[in-house]
């Protein structure tokens, strides 16, 4: 699927470049873009030890194994697949209260450790039921303060930078529960395809 | 507000503190524990970079040749005619597929219409309500190396239709 989307999105560009002569910014885009990914994993490693690092210590200390316990009733409701006191669940909850609270830069570390003790349950390289219900979760955004947006209308007078936040939050809420029902129904409707 | 930035810029310094003095206490020797979680995250930055450069670059082909623009455009008079403000059917188009392109639109709707007017709020609830599908999955599945992905694009992709739809509702009623 990824190979397909990923070869239509260059393959049609190219093309489309050929037929509306655009040929010079794609030619420019391709390099400077790449540079751009670069540039952009090298900001992450920063991100990624730190967040590594701190979290390796909330692990080892036993913090993630409260946070599981906590929160345990709700989680293994969304991830019926993850044992109660498996790691995974820490990180998920670590990962879904940063997204929370804006903190995306946090956010992304934890998510990958959730990701990597999902596959160490499944064992392999296709994505498992709680891996894509995780996903779910973070592609519809749990962000209750969009800190960004704010900023940007700080930055334009608005009269009220603030007042999108109670429309965001219900919006965000919206996504999140469609995510979690659309992905259950796939997940149903796959396994009836299997059997 | 003032609380709500009070309560962000707090609360990452007191969740170390509490994990460092929690680590202390258990007799967890937190440095060297911090460094060995920390090299996993160098391996882990350098693991991302193809995966990245792959994707950002068809995206970027796929924008700078005019193709993505030439797509909305297309599509725009179908979306209008069920309700969708024609301004802001880029925006809602590129959210899943590019997080920077739809800052950099959302930062120029609000230029453009001013952030009190109804683009201007549907344009920032829009950009905060969703996140960027493709960027996850590609960071996600990539970083612990998923080849299978099944239907996890479809349920991203249709749950950000579902977070547009309600952004749009959601601002026509309140606003």
């Amino acid at each position: 699927m990824v190979n397909i989307i990923w070869v239509s999105m260059a393959a049609i560009g190219i093309i489309y470049a050929m037929l509306n002569g655009t040929m010079d910014q794609v030619n420019e885009a391709i390099f400077s873009s790449a540079s751009e990914a670069v540039t952009l994993s090298i900001g992450l490693i920063s991100v990624l030890v730190f967040w590594l690092g701190i979290m390796k210590v909330a692990e080892k200390a036993g913090i993630l194994a409260v946070l599981a316990k906590l929160f345990r009733p709700l989680i293994v409701k969304l991830f019926p697949e993850i044992p109660k006191d498996h790691p995974a669940i820490g990180y998920i909850l670590s990962n879904v209260t940063a997204n929370i609270f804006g903190l995306g830069n946090a956010a992304t570390p934890m998510g990958i450790k959730a990701m990597e003790q999902m596959k160490q349950l499944s064992g392999s390289e296709t994505a498992s039921r709680s891996m894509i219900t995780f996903l779910a979760l973070n592609t519809s955004s749990l962000t209750i303060i969009p800190t960004t947006v704010i900023a940007i209308r700080m930055q334009y007078q608005s009269a009220s930078p603030t007042e999108i936040v109670g429309a965001t939050i219900m919006a965000t809420l919206i996504s999140t529960i469609s995510a979690i029902i659309i992905d259950r129904m796939f997940y149903h409707r796959s396994k009836w395809g299997a059997s | 507000m003032e609380l709500v930035t009070i309560i962000s810029a707090w609360l990452v310094p007191c969740f170390i503190l509490i994990v460092l003095v929690t680590a202390t206490i258990k007799k967890v020797p937190a440095y060297e524990v911090f460094v060995e979680g920390g090299k996993e995250g160098v391996k882990m930055a350098f693991s991302l970079l193809p995966f990245l450069v792959g994707m950002i670059v068809a995206i970027t082909i796929l924008r700078s040749s005019g193709a993505l623009e030439a797509f909305i455009d297309l599509l725009g008079p179908i979306l209008t005619t069920i309700g969708v403000p024609p301004d802001i059917i880029p925006l809602a188009l590129v959210r899943p597929i590019s997080g920077t392109a739809a800052l950099g639109m959302t930062t120029e709707l609000i230029h453009t219409y001013g952030p009190d007017s109804f683009i201007g709020r549907l344009a920032s609830v829009m950009q905060g309500s969703t996140d960027t599908t493709l960027y996850i999955l590609t960071i996600y599945f990539g970083a612990i190396g998923i080849k299978k992905m099944r239907y996890a694009l479809k349920v991203g992709l249709l749950a950000d239709l579902m977070g547009i739809i309600a952004s749009i509702v959601i601002v026509s009623i309140l606003f």
